[in-house]
């Protein structure tokens, strides 16, 4: 028990406050590499899984993607993507290798299983005759797709990018190990250097920075979820949810 | 940086480290299986009890699905502080995980039992222990195999990051390849990984096809909601 007092110490440090090891800095870098790698995950996986549950074609590539990953440890990945970069890059920029780039590689990987299988399953789950009402009245299959079946996907989509953002988040910690910055840096400088009041602390914050990313995308779930007129917010259709509980975990 | 000149092939390497590889793989092995069992035994009672009163379903999975958020490697490194670097740090966080997964895939399984079945059994004088035992959870075990199969995926990668903390297992040899710029160890450590998850998975459908010869439901993790409704359909045809 007494670890949680040195803990406390160290978090409440003024020293570890700010500087190039501060907790600031380590803060934004991993909302930084997290951020990066959750826009490029869903500016590739959103129109596909879109695409995907419109056409209703390569369905099945789409459900094996997200069972496979779940196989594929993040860790894995992380690692690999770091030795393949540094393999390709020219002896004269191997620096890059480190940290941030095989980070952002990894992380996008890791997050369009989730994406692409929940905003397909979302538009899965659209009332077939719903979608046949909107033929009727003369809406185009791009219409259909833009102003019917997006909306009311739009929140099992945004269920699948909290899944990747929390996924993300947590390997995130890891991109230590190859070099880069974040949070992680505590945790692997921690137990490199038997500093357990550095090394619990780092989890500490990690853990809650993962909580917070949680609750963020559980309100930006809510604020995309489509209301009724009566002005309640209609129950979300979760099969997703349900069905894939989380896809990977780090 | 400089590289080793003349690493051995991949096949000597792997011939040159049987020995230590299976020990690695007896480690995954063993920590998988203690997590997912340990994890079944807490999810089924507190399934039960959630199926039976409903209010409770929510608070059980808000509380899961808090664990389930933290990180692997911050949950196993904020219990170093208590458990010490037994292999308790590991199987405690393993076994949160399952928790969320199993609890849900369990309650999904008992709910979608059919109320004539469940009423045809009372009238043959069935306990609420006995439908328990032998109508529900017979019923529902396509669901509870199903969550069984996804706690277990998903816990065989996790396993990978317990060789941060001195655990083994197959992210041994991802670390240690890490560690040596050896690409070979990396990519055997990873095959090694998803090779043992796509065997397990496989397993525990084989297991659920002998243990409900009945069922030709598709699993309930595809698609629950039309599950469910076929379900219904059928009592209502």
């Amino acid at each position: 028990m007494h670890t949680f007092v040195d803990v406390f110490n160290w978090l409440t440090d003024p020293a570890h406050w700010s500087g190039t090891d501060g907790i600031p800095l380590r803060v934004w870098q991993h909302v930084e590499i997290s951020l990066v790698a959750v826009a490029i995950a869903a500016a590739v996986a959103i129109p596909v899984g879109l695409l995907v549950g419109h056409t209703r074609r390569f369905e099945f590539l789409a459900v094996s993607i997200a069972n496979v990953g779940r196989a594929i440890p993040s860790f894995a990945v992380l690692v690999l993507a770091f030795v393949l970069v540094l393999d390709i890059l020219p002896q004269s920029h191997k620096s890059l290798a480190f940290g941030f780039t095989p980070t952002v590689i990894a992380l996008v990987l890791l997050a369009i299983p989730p994406i692409v299988t929940n905003t397909y399953v979302g538009i899965q789950a659209v009332d077939p005759d719903t979608v046949e009402a909107a033929r009727g009245m003369g809406m185009s299959g791009r219409e259909v797709l833009l102003r019917l079946e997006a909306p009311l996907a739009a929140p099992l989509a945004m269920a699948g990018l909290r899944t990747a953002a929390v996924t993300v988040v947590a390997t995130a910690t890891l991109a230590a190990l190859i070099g880069g910055g974040g949070l992680g840096r505590y945790i692997v400088d921690g137990l490199a250097r038997g500093d357990t009041p550095m090394l619990v602390s780092g989890a500490v914050l990690v853990a809650i920075l993962a909580i917070i990313t949680e609750l963020s995308f559980a309100l930006l779930e809510r604020a995309v979820t489509p209301r009724t007129r009566s002005g309640r917010r209609r129950r979300a259709p979760r099969p997703g949810a349900e069905a894939l509980p989380e896809a990977i975990r780090a | 940086m400089t590289f080793i000149a003349a690493p051995p092939t991949a096949w000597e390497w792997i011939a040159d480290h049987r020995g230590e590889i299976l020990h690695l793989a007896i480690q995954h092995v063993q920590l998988t299986v203690l997590a997912v069992a340990i994890g079944t035994a807490i999810s089924l009672p507190l399934s039960v009890y959630a199926f039976r009163h409903r209010a409770t379903y929510a608070p059980i999975t808000w509380f899961t699905g808090l664990l389930y958020t933290i990180p692997s490697l911050a949950l196993f490194v904020i219990l170093i502080p208590i458990t010490g670097l037994t292999v308790w740090t590991a199987e405690i966080g393993l076994v949160s995980y399952t928790l969320l997964i199993l609890i849900r895939n369990f309650v999904v399984g008992l709910r979608g039992v059919p109320d004539d079945v469940k009423e045809a059994a009372q009238g043959m004088g069935f306990t609420k222990r006995q439908l328990l035992w032998r109508v529900e959870i017979p019923l529902a075990l396509p669901a509870i195999i199903a969550g069984i199969r996804i706690a277990t995926v998903s816990t065989i990668g996790l396993v990978t990051v317990a060789a941060l903390i001195g655990k083994g297992g197959f992210g041994q040899l991802i670390l240690e390849g890490l560690n040596q710029f050896y690409n070979t160890e990396i990519i055997l450590g990873a095959l090694l990984s998803v090779a043992f998850a796509l065997i397990a998975d496989l397993l525990l459908l084989l297991l659920q096809k002998v243990l409900t010869p009945w069922s030709r439901a598709r699993p309930a993790r595809v698609m629950p909601e039309r599950a469910l409704r076929r379900s219904e359909e059928l009592v209502a045809g």
